[in-house]
């Protein structure tokens, strides 16, 4: 029987001689979200973030329990929306794993290609927030200038700028669009020449340095062991990129750099971002005009059904690991499944980053994070 | 040298500002760079992708003539349960039954746009339409039947 009485949560010693208790969120505009952060200071200095989570807590694992292996890959581009494309094709990924489903050349071609497409989208978006979390506004509108090519390719090829859902198991759900070539080609031709209008606003911005140059430090160690991955991770100088480690679809066929920085602080986690959109110029530029002419779709079952069995894929999201767990007993619907997803682990170590800063750094701490609410709280 | 400083720092400030300035003043004075589109007053040329997806229809002909057999593959691919198929029975001129979509009911608020659906649909009667201007007064506006009223299948479909 519920307890009316119960004390849900003690307050009494966070309160203490000196300490104010500050709740940032659920709708603070600089949070990119429902997240709400119980901010303990003293004067004007962090003593403890406590993260609380749940404000959009959707139940996707449950509700993926009773949808079939068709279904659920849809679901996955409500969690991490920014790279909704990716989460979609680990999903794919790991069926056509379990099932040993054939997937076309060509399919892997423009998967990856619209993946790096899709990271690019996110950086734009994340380096427009970022910024303006340090309050430059213009360069939001400069990053959306490009995001918005790039959304439009979506939009041509996928019908949806944001959740796509374009992958199914064997391949795609349908051709790419005639223009798609011109499209991507035109687009890397305006980003390389617009590029350079990012370290004029952003990177070489005086404010901008001093802002972010040694603040939040994470060393690799405690990225380590907080679990953090992506460009968190990488800036600390963990090699964690699942595309170089573990390679899916083509990633194994082109040349780019894993980014690594070693300083661990908020710009290098900036720089590490920027230079990945290179890279992943760098790779659409060796795959879009050698997509393989064929079949855009395997031949696949009518009805999915996994082998009895566990299985885990992983893909390299733009935020970092996002893994797959799935639990089949044999039938057409998952029996349990489990997101590992990239947000989370590196949300853990904000309490560690940014205890014993000013409460000024923790926008930079907390933006450079990259943090997606609905990936968090799935 | 303090002085030197600070007089080095004024400057750096202002001419990081100019820079901005330059760039924002270089977009006003050319407005056809510039790729914000202004939405309610642009309606009339506004192109939309056509593979957008705003909601599923069912195309008729000018017969008023579909291709849907009434087959519930849809509601079967459909994740949310948008769509329900209600299904009769006619007669055909030789005197058997034969199974018939009689209402195919979809739900757009319940509708994530994911195109299921479509790819599941065997004879194509279904399509997503780019029409995103779905804002009404009444929630029950938003429940549709697909099939036109006197529409039938078209023949040579099974």
């Amino acid at each position: 029987m519920y307890n009316q009485t119960e004390v849900i949560k003690d307050t009494s010693e966070l309160g203490a001689e000196g300490e104010l208790i500050i709740n940032m969120g659920p709708q603070h505009p600089a949070t990119h979200g429902v997240l709400h952060l119980v901010v303990t200071l003293n004067g004007e200095t962090i003593k403890k973030i406590e993260p609380h989570l749940g404000y959009i807590h959707r139940s996707i694992e449950k509700m993926c329990e009773s949808l079939t292996y068709r279904q659920f890959i849809y679901v996955t581009s409500r969690m991490d929306y920014l790279s909704s494309h990716i989460n979609n094709l680990g999903c794919a990924l790991l069926v056509e794993k379990g099932m040993q489903i054939e997937v076309p050349e060509r399919a892997k071609y423009v998967r990856v290609i619209l993946s790096e497409l899709t990271r690019i989208a996110s950086h734009e978006l994340w380096l427009g927030a970022m910024a303006m979390d340090l309050g430059a506004f213009t360069p939001f509108f400069y990053a959306f200038r490009e995001r918005e090519m790039i959304t439009d390719i979506m939009e041509e090829t996928c019908g949806a700028r944001l959740t796509m859902n374009y992958i199914v198991p064997g391949g795609l759900m349908y051709d790419i669009h005639p223009d798609f070539q011109k499209k991507v080609k035109a687009f890397i031709t305006q980003f390389k020449a617009k590029v350079t209008e990012y370290e004029d606003l952003v990177t070489n911005n005086i404010i901008f340095q001093s802002r972010t140059k040694g603040v939040g430090v994470l060393t690799a160690e405690d990225a380590i062991s907080f679990g953090c991955t992506g460009p968190v991770a990488r800036a600390s100088g963990v090699s964690c990129d699942i595309r170089k480690l573990y390679p899916y679809d083509v990633y194994d066929k082109v040349e780019f750099d894993e980014v690594i920085e070693t300083a661990g602080d908020s710009f290098a986690r900036y720089m590490v971002r920027v230079k990945e959109m290179n890279q992943s110029i760098r790779i659409i530029e060796q795959l879009i005009d050698t997509i393989p002419e064929g079949d855009f779709v395997g031949k696949t079952k009518n009805v999915l059904k996994l082998p009895k069995g566990e299985f885990y894929t992983r893909v390299e999201t733009a935020r970092g690991e996002f893994g797959i767990y799935v639990v089949s007993e044999g039938g057409t619907t998952p029996h349990r499944i489990k997101f590992r997803s990239p947000g989370f682990s590196n949300l853990s170590a904000l309490n560690h980053m940014a205890a014993g800063s000013k409460i000024g750094d923790l926008m930079a701490t907390m933006g450079t994070l990259d943090l997606v609410i609905p990936d968090i709280d799935r | 040298m303090f002085l030197k400083e600070y007089i080095s720092d004024v400057y750096n400030g202002v001419s990081s500002l100019l820079k901005g300035m330059r760039k924002t003043g270089y977009y006003f004075t050319h407005p056809k760079e510039i790729i914000t589109e202004q939405y309610p007053d642009n309606r009339a040329t506004l192109v939309m992708a056509e593979r957008f997806k705003g909601e599923v229809v069912m195309p008729h002909d000018q017969n008023n003539e579909h291709a849907c057999t009434g087959c519930t593959a849809c509601e079967l691919a459909c994740p949310n349960g948008t769509i329900k198929v209600v299904t009769k029975f006619d007669i055909t001129p030789e005197g058997k039954k034969k199974k018939a979509v009689d209402a195919l009911v979809y739900r757009l608020e319940l509708c994530t746009m994911c195109n299921l659906c479509v790819i599941a649909c065997p004879s194509d009667a279904i399509k997503m339409a780019p029409n995103f201007e779905h804002s009404v007064f009444d929630r029950s506006k938003l429940t549709k039947i697909l099939n036109k009223t006197g529409s039938k299948i078209r023949e040579g479909i099974e």
